[in-house]
């Protein structure tokens, strides 16, 4: 609870900060009170109340709950925005303007974001949704000279409207057959229901509810914005809006679907399956046919929503166990990976002016350090061992195999290894393939690299000792 | 003690004393814990077992028997080999980073040959291809270098990633281990103790059986290995042919036989044909090859069909003999692709019309040429004669026409292993043959240790053997329950 009160204030301040004209300091603070808030995220861990009862537990009439689920997810999303920062770097450089604003809607989507990943109350996710959502709006058309940044700020803003219609319908259906905006409330209402003829309205409220968030984390079919927003938008943002939306918006997801439609399963989980499979297929096939390493990404991101799909499968009964496990680990280190994979792109496409593999030629040799942290990032969403990913994959592939779901196991991992020959593209590309005469090395600072060494870093230990995070749920 | 074996030297600095010095320590070790096995009666199995991934049931579990000292054995003995001829190459751009790589393959290798547990032979199987794919991609100077180690790279990784999913079947087949809180467990020990029905254990075979036939490559899985052992620099091709082939063999017998004996049992017959095709084919294809590393190449792919064939013959001596051959194999094809990079580097040559007439200047070189030569078409006295001899035998009493067919890989390697000496140190003279120099002093430091194991193996091949005898009766008794 602190954490999003803590950064609502902060995010206010902030934009009073901006009339001191310092980006630089801007930038600083941030730091600071970022990785202030994720310490004090974590004071909650294992206090069902909050900081040992300092603020009495039912916050907001009991809408938001805070317990060691949304910690866990809720340090995921402020740990990506504290390591994402450095890579703001180049509008410091370069006196961007209104730095200070998007540093607010940045710390107002991450509000946002914990609301939608403690909610307790069906309204609490819509408000968090919407938080979260309209910040991105605008920080995806930040790039306001730029037409391509436009063009996927509209795409995103009507996209994402018309999703957020279909949620609000979805929401209210439920309530109409349920009578209640609560999660266990509503869990109790569907598993022993009062009028029978309410069944079609619940089903259709659920029905709706997935297509709604299924927009949101970029679930196939709903997934068609992603590759054009998440390649228009400035990559700062891109690579924001791939981490930390996607976390917050499984995590919400998950919920939903434990806590309080258990009972409707029957509906919800063969329409999971199959966005599952879809999401899987689409998301990978349509990778292995990009040339801009950026658009792959974007492609890339939209089939690791398929294997967190493959989690809210496995996920029956509590909000712990291989599920929820599963889902953490993956999105930590889909997360770390993904953040170290758009900051490093960033840097060549700033410095370079382009985004295609062929812009990645020779780096290997200009740049060791960018080199290595895109590649050990490109293992780590590859799924090979030692890196996180593998991890992530095999944990959330045993749920599923466990549930019995072995068909639907086969079929991820034979995507799987779809996914190594795109991503190994860039590497090959970058260790292989000489760099054009005259490419200079590109300016690293040394903040930047030590926030690559560090995601690095993190990523091999997720690799190498998985136990040190995976038997926290 | 297996953890002075696993140090990691992996991201040691670069310095080239450095890494041999790594690699001695390592020989050391392995030397250390090889006597202490025999005079602890070859019965006690050094292990060591740490909680990884409490949760999940799976444990950091390290051991070795005999048959995994032979092969930590070999491999600690070839790492400082392949080392040197790196060293030799001047040319390498960046060599700290070559001969990090080098080490951290090692460290997969020895983890592959020790682990006890599922998953954990698996990471390891993954950390070792991933150094040799850079090794072979970013220091081959071969135009198709990009799309020749990426095919080889897919093919190993989709093999392997059958491995795991069949790994992860019989996971969730088990009980928990005792005194562990999840609900499932990898050990080696809880997989062999599976009783599943023979249906199962049929498909669960071929999962895991496709990374280890990728990796050998048995028969039609084979399509990456010549051009990758072409193409890849010296010691990339050495560290592929003479140890991770291996892991293949190794996996086979300690994976495959022991966990799925049912499922075994039903693809042997098949098994052993796709083998001795193998066999044959590779041979035949040998003889008509120009250039050298690629002759090699395509007699490696025969060898080890033999090989495949002695572990699916499900005989006490040909298992034992796969276990020599193993060490013979590593030891002569290693030993071979050096003298083949020692007359490349010379000559700037490796195609046979163009060499011959070498061995008037060269007479040290040849000497070591013909041993390894030797060895490998199976001499007595060599390593390579007690190996083949053991395997012929094995794959004879599983069926008389299997060894009369795969008898034939004898005189089939003698028929292009002979060319090949023909056409290079013998024959008519060619314009390298006044200016060919013989082997330096430090050359010679590497292949006296090789000839040495070559007649080492041929003479007394008790050693390993005594090694190797009891793991070999238990996965025996355990493939054939």
């Amino acid at each position: 609870m602190l954490p999003i009160v803590l950064l609502s204030i902060y995010g206010i301040l902030n934009l009073f900060l901006g009339f001191l004209r310092s980006n630089r300091l801007l930038l600083t603070l941030m730091l600071v009170v970022l990785a202030l808030i994720f310490g004090v995220n974590l004071l909650d861990w294992n206090h069902a109340g909050s900081l040992s009862g300092m603020l009495a537990s039912p916050y907001v009439a009991d809408m938001l709950t805070v317990d060691n689920y949304s910690v866990a997810f809720s340090g995921i999303v402020l740990l990506t925005a504290l390591v994402l920062l450095p890579f703001s770097r180049s509008y410091v450089r370069l006196g961007e303007p209104n730095l200070a604003e998007y540093y607010s809607l940045l710390l107002f989507s991450l509000v946002g974001a914990i609301m939608m990943i403690g909610y307790n109350h069906l309204l609490m996710l819509f408000v968090g949704i919407e938080v979260l959502s309209i910040s991105m709006y605008v920080l995806a058309g930040s790039d306001k000279r730029n037409v391509r940044s436009n063009e996927a700020a509209l795409k995103y803003f009507l996209q994402g409207s018309f999703a957020t219609g279909i949620l609000l319908f979805g929401l209210a259906l439920l309530y109409g057959a349920t009578g209640t905006f609560r999660l266990a409330e509503m869990a109790q209402a569907i598993a022993s229901p009062t009028n029978a003829s309410l069944q079609p309205m619940l089903y259709i409220g659920v029905l709706l509810m997935l297509i709604g968030i299924g927009f949101k984390v970029s679930a196939a079919p709903f997934h068609f914005w992603t590759p054009d927003v998440y390649e228009g938008a400035p990559t700062f943002f891109t690579a924001f809006m791939s981490t930390v939306v996607k976390t917050a918006g499984f995590a919400a997801f998950l919920k939903l679907l434990v806590v309080a439609l258990p009972a409707a399963s029957p509906v919800w989980l063969p329409t999971i399956v199959a966005m599952c499979v879809l999401t899987l297929l689409l998301g990978n096939v349509s990778a292995t046919f990009q040339t801009s390493a950026k658009r792959m990404l974007a492609y890339s991101s939209v089939s690791h929503a398929g294997y967190l799909l493959l989690g809210l499968v496995a996920g029956r009964g509590q909000l712990s166990g291989p599920a929820a496990q599963g889902i953490f680990f993956y999105s930590l280190a889909y997360s770390v990976a993904t953040v170290a994979a758009f900051g490093v792109l960033k840097l060549v496409a700033d410095q370079r002016q382009r985004e295609d593999y062929a812009g990645l030629a020779g780096l290997a040799r200009t740049n060791p350090l960018l080199a290595f942290a895109f590649t050990v990032a490109m293992l780590s969403l590859a799924g090979i061992p030692l890196t996180g990913g593998f991890f992530g994959k095999f944990f959330l592939f045993t749920a599923v195999a466990s549930q019995g779901y072995i068909g639907l196991v086969v079929f991820a991992v034979v995507m799987s290894m779809v996914g190594i020959y795109y991503y190994l593209r860039p590497v090959i590309a970058m260790y292989f393939s000489p760099a054009e005469p005259g490419t200079a090395p590109i300016e690293v600072d040394s903040f930047q690299s030590v926030t690559l060494v560090v995601l690095v870093l993190l990523t091999l230990a997720l690799g190498i000792l998985p136990g040190l995070v995976s038997g926290l749920l | 003690m297996v953890a002075a074996l696993l140090l990691h030297f992996a991201k040691g600095p670069a310095a080239r004393t450095l890494a041999l010095g790594a690699a001695f320590l390592e020989l050391a070790a392995a030397v250390f814990a090889a006597i202490t096995y025999s005079q602890n009666n070859h019965a006690a199995t050094l292990g060591l077992q740490l909680s990884w991934i409490p949760s999940a049931g799976i444990t950091f579990h390290l051991g070795m028997d005999g048959l995994s000292l032979c092969l930590v054995l070999l491999t600690c003995f070839l790492v400082p080999i392949v080392l040197a001829t790196a060293f030799r190459h001047e040319e390498y751009e960046n060599p700290g980073a070559f001969y990090a790589l080098v080490l951290f393959m090692q460290t997969g290798l020895l983890g592959v040959f020790t682990s006890l547990d599922a998953f954990l032979f698996y990471f390891f199987w993954e950390v070792a291809l991933i150094p040799i794919y850079f090794l072979a991609g970013a220091w081959s100077r071969a135009e198709r270098r990009i799309q020749i180690t990426f095919k080889f790279f897919l093919y190993t990784i989709v093999g392997s990633l059958f491995m795991l999913a069949g790994f992860v079947y019989l996971y969730l087949q088990t009980g928990p281990a005792a005194g562990s809180l999840a609900a499932h467990s990898a050990d080696l020990g809880a997989f062999m103790s599976l009783k599943l029905s023979a249906s199962e254990q049929s498909w669960v075979f071929w999962l895991i059986f496709a990374a280890f036939a990728v990796k050998m490559p048995i028969f039609p899985f084979h399509t990456w290995q010549p051009d990758t052992y072409t193409e890849s620099p010296a010691p990339a091709t050495m560290l592929l042919s003479g140890i991770m082939l291996k892991m293949g063999i190794y996996g086979c017998l300690r994976w495959l036989l022991p966990v799925v004996p049912l499922g075994t049992s039903q693809w042997q017959k098949l098994i052993m044909v796709l083998a001795i095709i193998g066999i044959v084919y590779g041979a035949i294809i040998a003889i008509r090859q120009r250039d050298m590393k690629r002759l090699i190449a395509y007699s490696s792919l025969s060898h080890v069909g033999l090989m495949a064939a002695g572990v699916f013959s499900l005989k006490i001596t040909g298992l034992q003999g796969v276990v020599v051959q193993m060490l013979a194999h590593g030891v002569n094809v290693v030993g071979m692709f050096l003298v083949a990079d020692a007359i490349e580097r010379r000559t700037g040559s490796r195609y046979l019309p163009d060499l011959g007439g070498l061995t008037r200047r060269t007479p040290l070189l040849s000497v070591v040429f013909l041993v390894m030569l030797l060895s490998t078409v199976a001499l007595p006295l060599t390593g390579g004669f007690v190996g083949e001899f053991l395997l012929l035998m094995g794959v004879y009493q599983y069926s008389a026409w299997a060894g009369a067919v795969a008898g034939l890989t004898i005189i089939f390697s003698a028929v292009y292993l002979l060319r090949l000496f023909q056409r290079t140190m013998l024959g008519p003279d060619s314009t390298y043959s006044d200016t060919m120099t013989d082997l330096s002093g430090k050359e010679l430091f590497m292949f006296v240790p090789l000839v040495l194991a070559v007649f080492w193996l041929g003479l007394y091949p008790a050693t390993f053997l005594h090694f190797s005898e009891p793991a070999i009766n238990q996965i025996l008794l355990l493939a054939t329950r």
